[in-house]
């Protein structure tokens, strides 16, 4: 068993790590407090080549493997996780899908300007009575001639209003229940396609999550991605691979949550001496550097399958779930021993603490992962 | 327009810390990066070829692991790398490296541009550059912070304390260059795998025409007697105010945010 990176894979890291460094760290704050999505930051990633890392270069993309994507996604969620789940929409629920199933047309029309840097992309499968029930889709799309018309409407989706690109489910058949679900690629500024309110999050404030609105949207029957019926199937397996994507963000909060108790604990001085120097204080911290180390392993396994070509479903959502989990606890526990400065939002405790909470719900809350892991268990 | 760009790997710290022992840098933990002001000769270099087309050539001298600094300019964007790596080059003050980089310049055949950083961040002696020009007989400019190369000759603003100079010179020449010159794009993914797997060739001794004995160690005149960190002196704040009571509420303010009080 090897446990190092390719030279690839390091530069890659060491990239992604410079640029949230000098691009995204003078800014984070300012992008909490005023729920501020940048799009010129988006747009940065995408010139780096970020969002076209894990595609052949037949795309646009590097030819490189997911890891070295997921090694990206957690140096920038390390510094603001917000942007992290901007570029993992992108690629792992958009780009990935029409890569997966799109027809050689569709990959050049839509993969290459995703690949390239020069577009966003969405996914729009969550409605508000179809959450974790991804089967109760109330959108549908009526084959009318050359084309479908779709109605309905999506929430909770991340970068909805800014990406060109969408991947949409819609109900083609209600009749035949999961198997009567199709995935289409809407272009933003189709007629009828609008947005809705953005939402008001708890955490991830420099990430835009919008409403949208179909209101007898035409779509070219080209667009349909896969065949009709295939869209139950296409949207898990695209959250198979997405769910690799969240346990790095939530990895990059929790390494992030887990360096700044490192240092200012060494740092803050009480009774004489650094809190660090406390057991109580030096046995949290080495609780959660092995919480963090257990899950940046799952993470790395399940990106490591991906790239071997194996099955890999079970293994990703065991990353999300631990990743997650490791997030939020290890969060909370960087905000305990800050103690009231932790609780301010002057220091980044606060905000990784708020920001670790989603990944334990989106892409398949936990309690989802569970029942993947579960039923691939008892199968 | 042929330009090659010198550069150098140096330690990634301003806190370099030094063995009071030896008087010689520790270097163990302390990550290699490309030093700063040679990233901006490459900025420089990248744009003048982009506007006029050519080919941008990176050389350096150091130890083997030097090539990952050159990696990282092959990934910017750079034509191609040049180590130039031999023990008969350890231990070379200015003198002897910036005629070893003069031969290995001369090696590569013809040139029209050779750009170096102001100054290492580590030594910060400023001399490679202006040395290798005298090497190499051609005209120099130091502390450049604007290029417009013409047909044949080239324009630039060389910074002073209080302004600028603007020279015309003729090329061949060679430029060192000032942080404000430009900001040094980042490298891309696919400039980074390409990177990756681009041979860099190394040149030794016997690749070069030198004599063995302006090298290393035996060709430089400068010896170290003694390197050492000099103590910071911190500098006193006076607190001026019109009375004394609105003084001492001046310092309890000032030692409170201070978390002393």
């Amino acid at each position: 068993m090897y446990f190092g990176l390719t030279e690839d894979q390091k530069m890659i890291q060491k990239m992604a790590r410079e640029f949230a460094e000098k691009d995204l760290a003078p800014g984070v704050q300012e992008r909490d407090e005023a729920h501020k999505f940048d799009r010129a930051l988006a747009d940065a990633m995408g010139e780096l080549g970020l969002n076209g890392i894990c595609f052949p270069e037949k795309y646009g993309g590097a030819d490189g493997d997911y890891l070295s994507y997921i090694l990206a996604v957690e140096e920038i969620s390390k510094v603001d996780d917000g942007v992290g789940i901007t570029l993992s929409a992108t690629v792992s629920l958009c780009a990935w899908p029409i890569y997966a199933y799109g027809t050689e047309s569709q990959k050049e029309k839509y993969l290459r300007p995703i690949l390239e840097g020069r577009h966003l992309g969405a996914f729009g499968l969550t409605e508000p009575n179809a959450g974790t029930d991804a089967a109760g889709q109330q959108t549908t799309a009526v084959l009318d001639g050359d084309h479908y018309v779709l109605n309905g409407s999506k929430i909770f989706i991340t970068n909805g209003g800014e990406a060109e690109t969408y991947v949409v489910f819609a109900m083609t058949d209600k009749a035949k229940g999961v198997k009567g679900i199709s995935a289409f690629i809407l272009e933003k500024g189709m007629p009828g396609f609008t947005f809705g309110k953005r939402e008001h999050k708890m955490g991830i404030h420099s990430s835009i999550t919008m409403e949208l609105i179909f209101q007898d949207v035409k779509v070219p029957k080209d667009n349909l991605l896969g065949k009709e019926g295939d869209g139950f199937k296409i949207a898990m397996a695209t959250l198979d691979g997405g769910r690799i994507g969240v346990a790095a963000q939530a990895l990059g909060i929790a390494q992030a949550a887990l360096d700044h108790a490192v240092r200012y604990s060494k740092e803050r001085v009480q009774f004489g001496k650094p809190i660090a120097a406390n057991q109580a204080i030096a046995f949290m911290l080495a609780d959660m550097a092995a919480k963090v180390d257990s899950a940046r392993l799952l993470v790395y396994r399940a990106a490591w399958l991906k790239d071997a070509g194996q099955p890999y479903g079970k293994e990703a959502a065991m990353a999300k779930l631990v990743a997650s989990d490791a997030a939020m606890e290890v969060a909370t526990d960087a905000v305990q021993i800050f103690g009231g400065y932790g609780y301010s939002s002057e220091y980044p405790v606060e905000r990784l603490m708020r920001d670790a909470k989603i990944t334990q719900i989106y892409e398949g809350t936990n309690q989802v992962q569970r029942m993947v892991i579960s039923g691939a268990l008892l199968r | 327009m042929e330009i090659v760009v010198c550069i150098k790997q140096v330690p990634d710290t301003t806190e370099v810390k030094i063995d009071p022992q030896t008087n010689t840098l520790v270097r163990q933990g302390v990550p290699s990066i490309v030093n700063p002001f040679d990233k901006n000769a490459l900025e420089a270099a990248l744009q003048i070829k982009e506007k006029q087309g050519g080919r941008v050539t990176v050389l350096s001298m150091g130890p083997p692991q030097a090539k990952d600094a050159l990696k990282e300019c092959l990934a910017m964007g750079a034509d191609q790398a040049v180590l130039i790596s031999d023990r008969a080059f350890g231990g070379a003050d200015t003198l002897a490296t910036s005629y070893t980089l003069a031969a290995a310049v001369k090696k590569l055949g013809r040139f029209d541009i050779i750009l170096c950083g102001k100054q290492a961040i580590d030594g910060d002696t400023a001399q490679v550059g202006p040395e290798m020009a005298e090497h190499l007989g051609i005209p120099q400019v130091t502390y450049v912070a604007k290029i417009d190369v013409a047909d044949e000759a080239v324009r630039v603003e060389r910074e002073h304390e209080e302004g600028y100079e603007v020279i015309e010179v003729s090329m061949p020449v060679l430029l060192t260059v000032v942080k404000s010159i430009n900001d040094p794009r980042m490298p891309t993914v696919k400039g980074t795998m390409r990177a990756n797997r681009a041979e860099i060739p190394a040149w030794t001794l016997s690749d070069l025409e030198v004599e063995p004995e302006r090298l290393g160690l035996k060709g430089s005149p400068t010896q170290v007697r003694r390197i050492f960190t000099p103590e910071q002196r911190k500098q006193g704040e006076v607190i001026e105010a019109a009375t004394a009571s609105e003084a001492v509420a001046a310092l309890v303010q000032k030692l409170s945010e201070a978390k002393i009080v």
